[in-house]
């Protein structure tokens, strides 16, 4: 079949200067509130203009597969994108993310097939590139993947360890350089097929130890990987819309995941070796400084509402379990209840509170809870020995006092809200049990703090209720 | 070293420091639109796809090809759909006038 209007390649690069030009203000204009939206679109019309015109490059013979293989994939990523929930949007990220690396992997994949029964044409770099893309893009696969099932609970959210694991992580390494060495001087897809395989087991074996709140964090690292891995199949097809889209979020992924670390005060080997959230070294120490005879005081939401009715200032400090009850409307109903009545009140926003930076602006945006009322977690700590009552509704890693206090903590060293420090702490929460860090919250045990057990979304509606009638 | 694998590297090293550049200030609310939105355009690994499915010989390549495609077809389409729900958010209510 011969293409329906060929345009030369020259024509082809053309607008692919445009499409990259696009990408870019995009991206500049996503980092920015009152421009974000429009970059977006900006962006995704580079993005259409690109691939509009790859259809009219001249080595396209055949349009079938493609039209086929991008009718299913849109209605895939259409109803996906439309029917996941809120509290789901970081999985369904990491979940799309992995299947871009997922493709640029089998782009390597299919070109080497097509170069290995004639090997010796062609050039060391592009045979690198191709197994580059390959090794990578299979590695934010199979780590997107095992991302998305810790996020959306099929996998446990905490860390899964064994001893020698970095030993092991490293051995695998270096076993799939060598599979890499051998496919590249060989050419023989044997070697191929064992690469691939092999860095999807150690793109799962890279992500099983990391949990806690520091998903957000590999997600953004693996995004970054995905780009590479597409910046590397460019190299492979010497196609420039493919470089400059892969390495531009390539650059941009590992700039945001640097700064989501700094965010928490974690660097980004910490992240990946340091199996945030595992049973701290101290060993004996950790059970005695857990939840074994400590007591925590209950209390009731007639007697929550009225501490919150009678307060001065209140500090709501949402987290994941406001985000999953989607009790972000009826939060909003109480502050307005108790503004009435001439409390102050304002939101703490720690900067990973929920499971992506920003998750809580977005929940508390959709509520229409004012901007101004929001606050980093900077500017609201002085306040909280000022505040009658921190309100804390389904956070919990982001509150715990032994991040400041106890060295032996896994999230020693992590900033957090200094709740603590409020006349009086209620805590909205659906049982005991630990956060997604796995860890013991000692704030639960501290004598101003009272537990208000249930969905936080009910609680919230009750405490609504007593409030009024207070 | 080739004509083309120069060019490349040129290209590539230039998009380099774009990419750090463009995002060198980000507020902590836009972090994660920002990561779903560059996801996104890492979806442009598609164009890569198309190239390889429209040209694909043996049936293994055309299967590697088609699946390439679909994934990365999910990547782009759902990733700018995702972000912009996500944007969505954070629109502002009808701007009111400025305060008197």
């Amino acid at each position: 079949m011969t293409p329906l209007l060929a345009l030369s390649q020259t024509a082809i690069n053309f607008t692919y200067l445009v499409a990259a030009v696009l990408l870019i203000v995009g991206i500049r204009r996503l980092s920015s509130p009152p421009t974000a939206r429009s970059g977006n679109w900006i962006a995704a019309v580079g993005m259409g203009i690109a691939i509009f015109f790859t259809f009219l490059d001249p080595d396209i013979t055949s349009y079938w597969l493609i039209l086929a293989g991008m009718s299913v994939g849109t209605v895939i990523g259409v109803a996906s994108a439309r029917l996941v929930k809120m509290t789901a949007i970081p999985q369904m990220v990491a979940l799309f993310n992995g299947v871009g690396g997922g493709a640029a992997a089998l782009i390597a994949a299919a070109e080497f097939h097509r170069i290995a029964p004639d090997p010796g044409h062609l050039s060391g770099d592009t045979i690198g590139a191709m197994l580059f893309s390959a090794l990578i893009g299979s590695i934010s696969f199979s780590g997107s993947l095992v991302a998305f099932g810790k996020l959306q609970e099929i996998l446990p959210g905490r860390p899964i360890t064994f001893t020698g694991q970095q030993l092991a992580n490293g051995f695998l390494f270096a076993v799939l350089l060598g599979f890499g060495i051998a496919a590249g001087t060989t050419e023989q897809g044997i070697w191929m097929v064992l690469l691939l395989l092999g860095a999807l087991l150690f793109g799962v074996l890279l992500v099983l130890p990391i949990g806690g709140a520091d998903m957000p964090v590999v997600i953004s690292l693996l995004n970054a990987f995905t780009g590479l891995a597409a910046a590397s199949a460019g190299f492979v097809l010497d196609n420039t819309a493919l470089i400059i889209g892969g390495t531009l979020v390539g650059a941009s992924g590992t700039l945001l995941t640097v700064l989501m670390g700094r965010a928490m005060n974690r660097s980004i080997a910490n992240v990946l070796f340091g199996a945030f959230g595992a049973v701290p070294s101290g060993g004996a120490a950790a059970p005695a400084a857990s939840a074994d005879g400590k007591s925590y005081r209950e209390v009731t939401a007639e007697d929550a509402a009225v501490m919150l009715a009678y307060a001065q200032r209140v500090v709501v400090v949402p987290g994941y379990g406001l985000a999953v009850a989607q009790a972000q409307h009826a939060v909003r109903e109480l502050a307005d209840l108790l503004e009435a009545r001439g409390v102050d009140v304002k939101y703490a926003i720690h900067p990973v509170a929920g499971r992506m930076p920003g998750h809580m602006n977005v929940l508390l945006a959709e509520a229409q809870v004012p901007y101004p009322q929001l606050f980093d977690m900077d500017d609201i700590n002085p306040d909280f020995p000022r505040t009658d009552v921190a309100l804390v509704i389904g956070a919990n890693d982001v509150t715990n006092p032994a991040a400041r206090d106890n060295p032996d903590s896994p999230l020693y060293g992590m900033p957090i809200l200094n709740v603590d420090q409020a006349a009086n702490v209620v805590i909205l929460k659906r049982s005991m049990s630990p956060g997604f860090a796995g860890i013991d919250n000692d704030l639960f045990y501290e004598p101003n703090s009272a537990m208000l057990f249930g969905d936080a979304k009910s609680s919230v509606e009750k405490l609504v209720a007593a409030v009024k009638a207070a | 070293m080739s004509a083309q694998l120069l060019n490349n590297i040129t290209v590539f090293v230039l998009a380099v420091f774009i990419g750090f550049e463009i995002i060198s200030k980000v507020p902590t609310m836009l972090h994660t639109p920002l990561m779903s939105g560059t996801n996104a355009i890492h979806g442009i690994v598609l164009v890569g796809a198309m190239l390889i499915a429209g040209s694909a010989d043996s049936d293994l390549e055309k299967a590697l090809a088609f699946v390439a495609v679909v994934f990365a077809t999910i990547n782009v389409v759902g990733g700018f759909l995702v972000t912009d729900r996500m944007l969505e958010m954070f629109k502002r209510k009808p701007s009111k006038p400025d305060p008197e």
